[in-house]
């Protein structure tokens, strides 16, 4: 330990301790720009490049002050270090710091996507800044938009933790700093569009950004447009995840369930029926779970042709990174489609035929916690004749903008329930939102057909958590099941070469693009850092499937009446038809030429 | 799917240069020197493979390239063309010659004539002071340059 003094404040500190972190631990707050932490998920970003949080080190190392500002998130504490977070002389270049920063940014405030989230715009305040003294040359790029993410750089503050998220958090590499000095700026290769880069859509980017750079594709005026529209019948279905954090954009703590309040707010928005994701949550798990044991069972009859483990294809972020990243190994992941996309084939084709409405006059919406449901709601597999499964996706953030719009309090909003059928689920649906909770729900499902007997216990504790990777043993009534669980792409990559070069072996694997899982999505309220926040959900998720009256997919009613009706049984021709998809090598390929 | 199109001999070579170095990603700043010593430039192409023998992504390829002003993505002409702008040159009026070389060439630095047989780029100090204004075209130095005799060396290579 070693002794600092912090304003007058002396503190004890572990050494390689920052001046920022000694300042935070000692309760006093440094005003950050590019600096970036996401505590438990392994994430921080501290290039020292904004010099927001410069201090002034009042006694260094040999007893004499330093003659120029330090930056406090790359500057480690020495003994007997005396430190000044908020003199004159610190606040004068702060000022100065954000005024050179504000020269170069497109002051359009008024209209920009980050507006109220924006952490310049909040310094800018902070720092009571009225107007910005310096004039210069400003940069300009072309604006770039992807099916989920539009990329602004004339806003970007070369922060660079989108650059940090998509290379070492996500491994993904579709960002880079690219050029020098005034020109520099974050881009794909060859400064090309996101779209034709290996970018997976995850959004990861945009939930860190810190500035209008990098924000979501708005669909909120095409589902408006849609509701208008007397000829249209236009359902809503919602995401396990979004229920739980939605609340945090009226001011409720992170958290608080507001599912019923949700189901009511979309109705009053004008959603002519309301259902679940959770449903169709609960139909891939009948799908997943029977392709799941179908290839236990003929790997265990001696069959080695039999692709193990089955990983887990919910979700849409991780779903393109094995297709870029993983191309040998594209007949492993499960066929089933993501349920958004499953609800979207049922409503489309079962629920249209049931009531008689046409195709075209269907408009399907998802609410979602992912900015990846977006492209994936665009792949052109999921069309038919022009039409597609899933209509439009709104972010959770888009939602929760619609119904201040309509002048509605989600905390007013009556609890309502679901519309049936495709309203109806259970505890092993919900927590499809978190890390961990699929291959759970899977588990439940699977053990019980396999075994034909009823779980001793339903909560499958070794299967949660917040490490990155994970694995446990699942005993199947004498026969024991490996499974493996990876959050954030990084680590899904190290835990798929571990498979790979047969290092280890699973039964199945679950993979979620966004750390923490669908409850860290991108689409969530931003978060700035916050990994408490993101846990205050997850625990939520858990508590939403300890109150359900009915916590196992096989057991939901709805469900047994789908398959009786339509379906027959899971993996049947008709659910390969609807529920089932297949996947696209996009990787690079070198070809000889001439 | 994405597909990198190079000739064999290329990808012959490039992957030879990557494993010189043990496909290291540290390497990556002295594997494009020796690809773009071979090629006199690294299209992107070029970029693509080397970030894929060296399992690092082609963003990162790039940022490198796009960050050295010594790293080019355009093609060099047959006899490539470096006017001295160093301190020394430029007071002698090395930017007179820079102007008659565009005058006479048609394009501007960091261009190739259309027949591929001149390109021109700018450099600062090639060490021969003594001579400014200096240019070099290939590996030959022309010394105490004027406007006027660009016409006489540009003969040389027609």
């Amino acid at each position: 330990m070693i002794n600092v003094t912090i304003d007058n404040k002396q503190i004890q500190v572990p050494e390689g301790t920052t001046i920022l972190k000694a300042a935070r631990m000692a309760g006093i707050h440094i005003p950050t720009l590019c600096y970036f932490e996401l505590a438990g998920m392994k994430f921080e970003n501290k290039p020292g490049g904004c010099r927001v949080c410069v201090v002034e080190v009042t006694k260094d190392f040999n007893g004499r002050p330093r003659r120029n500002l330090a930056p406090a998130c790359a500057t480690d504490c020495v003994e007997g270090m005396e430190v000044l977070t908020h003199s004159a002389r610190v606040i004068n270049a702060r000022r100065t710091v954000v005024e050179l920063i504000l020269s170069d940014h497109p002051a359009d405030c008024l209209t920009c996507a980050k507006s109220g989230n924006c952490e310049l715009q909040s310094l800018a305040q902070y720092l009571g800044i009225r107007e910005v003294p310096f004039k210069g040359e400003q940069s300009h790029y072309r604006q770039d938009m992807s099916p989920s993410i539009v990329r602004d750089m004339d806003k970007c503050v070369m922060c660079r933790r989108c650059e940090n998220m998509c290379n070492n958090v996500q491994t993904v590499g579709a960002l880079s700093a690219i050029n020098r000095g005034f020109s520099a700026v974050v881009a794909p290769a060859f400064e090309q569009d996101l779209v034709d880069s290996p970018c997976v859509m995850c959004g990861q980017c945009v939930q860190v950004c810190p500035v209008g750079a990098l924000s979501e594709v708005d669909d909120t005026r095409n589902v408006m447009a849609a509701i208008n529209n007397p000829k249209k019948t236009v359902i809503v279905n919602t995401a396990p995840a979004t229920r739980v954090a939605l609340g945090e954009e009226f001011g409720m703590p992170a958290g608080t369930i507001v599912t019923g309040q949700m189901a009511a707010a979309l109705r009053r928005l004008g959603f002519d029926y309301v259902f679940d994701t959770d449903f169709a949550a609960d139909l891939t798990i009948m799908e997943e779970g029977t392709e799941l044991l179908g290839r236990i069972k003929k790997f265990m009859a001696g069959d080695k042709s039999v692709r193990l483990p089955i990983l887990t294809s919910c979700c849409p972020g991780w779903v393109n990174f094995f297709e870029h990243n993983f191309p040998d190994m594209l007949d492993v992941p499960s066929t089933a489609k993501s349920p958004m996309q499953m609800f979207g084939a049922v409503a489309k084709n079962y629920w249209a035929e049931k009531m008689g409405i046409k195709r075209e006059d269907l408009v399907v919406v998802s609410i979602m916690p992912c900015l990846a449901k977006k492209y994936e709601s665009k792949r052109k597999e999921f069309y038919k004749d022009g039409n597609p499964d899933i209509d439009y996706v709104l972010t959770t953030r888009e939602l929760a903008r619609l119904i201040k719009q309509f002048n509605l309090n989600l905390k007013d909003m009556p609890s309502e329930d679901y519309d049936d059928p495709l309203g109806e689920s259970t505890g092993a649906a919900v927590i499809f939102g978190a890390t961990g909770g699929v291959i759970e729900a899977a588990t439940r499902t699977a053990y019980e057909v396999f075994t034909g007997k009823p779980l001793p216990k339903i909560d499958f504790t070794e299967l949660r958590g917040i490490e990155g990777i994970r694995d446990a043993w699942v005993d199947f009534d004498g026969t024991p099941i490996h499974i493996g669980i990876a959050h954030g792409l990084s680590n899904a990559r190290k835990l798929l070469e571990r498979v790979r070069e047969g290092k280890e072996q699973f039964h199945a694997i679950e993979v979620m693009a966004c750390p923490g899982g669908c409850v860290g999505g991108a689409g969530q309220p931003y978060h700035h850092g916050n990994s408490e926040i993101i846990k205050k959900r997850t625990e939520a998720i858990y508590r939403e499937d300890a109150g359900k009256p009915i916590r196992k997919s096989h057991e939901n009613p709805s469900i047994k009446k789908i398959y009786e009706e339509y379906f027959g049984e899971p993996c049947s021709h008709k659910s390969h038809e609807l529920l089932h998809t297949h996947y696209f090598d996009k990787s690079e390929h070198v070809e000889i030429s001439e | 799917m994405a597909v990198i199109k190079l000739s064999e001999a290329k990808v012959n070579f490039i992957k030879e240069v990557c494993k010189s170095y043990g496909n290291k990603p540290g390497e990556v700043i002295n594997v494009l020197h020796k690809v773009q010593g071979e090629y006199g430039y690294l299209p992107a192409e070029v970029q693509e493979l080397v970030a894929k023998e060296l399992g690092i992504p082609v963003s990162r390829v790039y940022g490198i390239v796009s960050f050295y002003s010594f790293f080019t993505m355009t093609p060099k002409g047959e006899h490539p063309i470096s006017v001295c702008l160093g301190t020394a040159c430029y007071v002698r009026g090395a930017e007179k010659v820079l102007d008659e070389l565009k005058r006479q060439l048609g394009i501007n630095v960091g261009e190739v004539t259309p027949d591929g047989k001149f390109s021109l780029t700018c450099l600062r100090c090639v060490g021969a002071c003594g001579l400014a204004p200096v240019i070099e075209v290939g590996d030959k130095v022309y010394g105490r340059m004027t406007p006027d005799r660009v016409k006489d060396v540009l003969a040389e290579y027609k």
